[in-house]
């Protein structure tokens, strides 16, 4: 394994003391892209902080490529590239500067870092922005020249702290499309995130975590098929008084999974059958039904299905 | 060579590497920036030096005795008052060097552009990224005093009286008292809150420079007896001191054992306290 966290716990003392991880443990494969989901605040940027030297554990131990990055973590970081969610690009360098330098700090010598720079601008299509300053770039690109740097000097372990945080739908697909091209070059990728497309058509492997626990762990596609189901109904009602029957009532149907009370009505998980729809219409109508939405099962049907609560809420 | 020795030497040659990658990369980027550089350290002496030991003088020398009886400074004309102000504004820029150089860009690197994360994943011990701006500082301080000697020399109408009987004297003070600068910017930029970096010259830098025994020598306090002690505490008194006793030893100072030991003190706790907050402020 070439990320092992054990038993990793932050809590923040203070006025009020904040449970920031909550006793995780994680294994990472080599080569792997992995994926810690779930939502602001359930402790995926600590966790990240914690593994890339930049925070301290209260508790447990995290080894990147069988080195403590407690006991030494500046030998730790050597095998380390971290994308954090903010732009830490060099202001006062150019482009090229800012991973030629970064090629230096990792013992490169002036010329090894020259051909790893030039190497690395034309992989990450960004050779002509090479003379550009860090605030002339979109976030798209800033993101990009984030990316290469990280990993300009070879890192084993590259994290990505909400790497599509901010960026336009074109950007995020751009950065998608480099971080697999990773996979080619033997790296292991490590990211958080809180969309569930993002864990889905990215990762290998997804943990879902929130407040500061890891509640379930496996493949995208083992992850939605726990579900169980293919759709998933959600129905607003006006009239809110005695669902549990509705609720027993919608069980009853064919196709029918689960059904469950939430604030605004009635969520259903169901498998596509003929008929269906009308059925459950006829159910709810006496409660006053408002509004109908409709949805595949993904990512975080299984979040809410574990969680009651959205990703986003 | 054990197995273990051969290991912590590699560590060590890695480490001198990461440290000297993130010394070029500051010389590359002063270099770039020579120019503004050098206005910002020639502009206040230039203009303390004109105003009190050209323009101020000249009134005086006018002849009529008016100008000098409209002019309460005039006392101060004449080549001592150029012998006082070398050290002092040396001491001054190698101060002030040590705050552009380390406190304002560290209130932007925690501050806005968290630029801070990428220096500190550097693969050397965090604190040697500390001691490498406290370096770096130094060699600004020292390019500093090195600008302002020949202004302080040759603007005043008479020139000062310089006499170096030590140079070696000489050097340990320029470089003791540079590092001090770098630590001070260190514990400043990282005792501060980004936001109000801009306070620091009201609240720190202007106070210390005048109660520094920059633009008077530390013996002439000697009639007002709580202020002559109680600016001991300043480390820029030092500095002032120490140049004053290796560049113009004509005038009163402090013995130069004392200024030496008090310049190691000042830099062993600001360098401690600065390091204490920077790893305070990038580590959570």
């Amino acid at each position: 394994m070439i990320v092992e966290i054990l038993g990793l716990t932050k809590i923040y003392e203070g006025k009020q003391r904040v449970v920031a991880v909550d006793g995780i443990d994680l294994n990472v494969r080599e080569g792997e892209l992995y994926g810690l989901l779930g939502p602001n605040g359930a402790g995926k940027t600590t966790t990240i902080s914690i593994c890339t030297t930049r925070a301290l554990p209260s508790q447990g131990r995290v080894r990147i490529a069988g080195v403590d990055v407690v006991a030494s973590p500046a030998v730790a970081r050597r095998g380390i590239g971290v994308v954090p969610q903010y732009n830490t690009l060099d202001r006062a360098c150019t482009i090229f500067e800012n991973i030629h330098f970064h090629c230096l700090y990792f013992g490169f010598s002036r010329a090894d870092a020259t051909i790893r720079t030039n190497q690395l601008l034309a992989q990450f299509h960004l050779s002509e922005r090479g003379a550009a300053y860090p605030v002339q770039l979109s976030g798209g690109l800033a993101q990009r020249v984030q990316i290469a740097r990280a990993i300009a000097h070879r890192p084993k372990v590259l994290f990505l702290d909400e790497p599509s945080a901010g960026l336009d739908p074109q950007s995020r697909i751009a950065m998608w499309e480099a971080v697999r091209n990773l996979r080619h070059e033997g790296i292991t990728v490590v990211l958080t995130t809180h969309y569930m497309e993002e864990a889905d058509e990215l990762c290998d492997r997804v943990a879902i975590i929130d407040r500061g626990r890891i509640l379930v762990e496996d493949t995208p596609a083992a992850l939605k098929a726990s579900i169980g189901a293919q759709r998933v109904y959600q129905l607003d009602l006006r009239n809110r008084e005695e669902l549990s029957s509705l609720v027993a009532q919608l069980k009853l149907l064919p196709g029918v999974t689960a059904a469950e009370v939430m604030t605004s009505g009635v969520r259903i998980f169901a498998h596509g059958v003929e008929g269906l729809l009308p059925d459950i219409v006829a159910a709810a109508n006496p409660y006053g039904l408002r509004d109908f939405t409709i949805t595949e099962t993904s990512l975080e049907t299984v979040f809410i299905r574990l969680t009651g609560r959205d990703l986003r809420e | 060579m054990s197995t273990t020795a051969i290991a912590s030497n590699r560590k060590r040659l890695l480490y001198a590497r990461a440290f000297a990658g993130l010394f070029l990369r500051d010389l590359h980027v002063l270099r770039r920036e020579l120019f503004p550089f050098i206005i910002r350290v020639c502009m206040n002496p230039l203009l303390f030096l004109f105003v009190f030991t050209y323009v101020i003088p000249n009134m005086s020398a006018g002849g009529h005795g008016s100008a000098a009886a409209m002019n309460p400074t005039a006392a101060m004309s004449g080549n001592a008052f150029s012998t006082v102000l070398l050290p002092g504004l040396m001491a001054v820029a190698i101060m002030f060097s040590g705050i552009a150089a380390v406190a304002l860009p560290l209130a932007q690197e925690f501050g806005i552009t968290r630029e801070i994360d990428d220096r500190v994943m550097c693969p050397l011990p965090v604190a040697a990224v500390a001691i490498e701006k406290i370096c770096f500082s130094a060699v600004q301080s020292v390019i500093a005093a090195g600008i302002v000697y020949p202004l302080a020399y040759y603007v005043p109408a008479t020139h000062p009286t310089t006499h170096v009987s030590n140079w070696l004297f000489l050097g340990a003070v320029v470089a003791l008292a540079s590092l001090t600068a770098g630590a001070l910017g260190l514990t400043i930029g990282t005792s501060v809150k980004p936001q109000q970096i801009g306070l620091i010259f009201g609240v720190v830098v202007i106070p210390i420079t005048f109660l520094g025994c920059v633009y008077y020598p530390w013996a002439a306090l000697t009639h007002i007896r709580w202020l002559q002690i109680g600016v001991l505490i300043n480390p820029i008194v030092y500095m002032s001191e120490g140049l004053r006793a290796a560049l113009t030893p004509t005038l009163p100072h402090m013995h130069p054992a004392l200024i030496l030991s008090m310049l190691v003190v000042a830099l062993c706790l600001l360098t401690w306290l600065g390091i204490r907050g920077f790893l305070r402020r990038v580590i959570g």
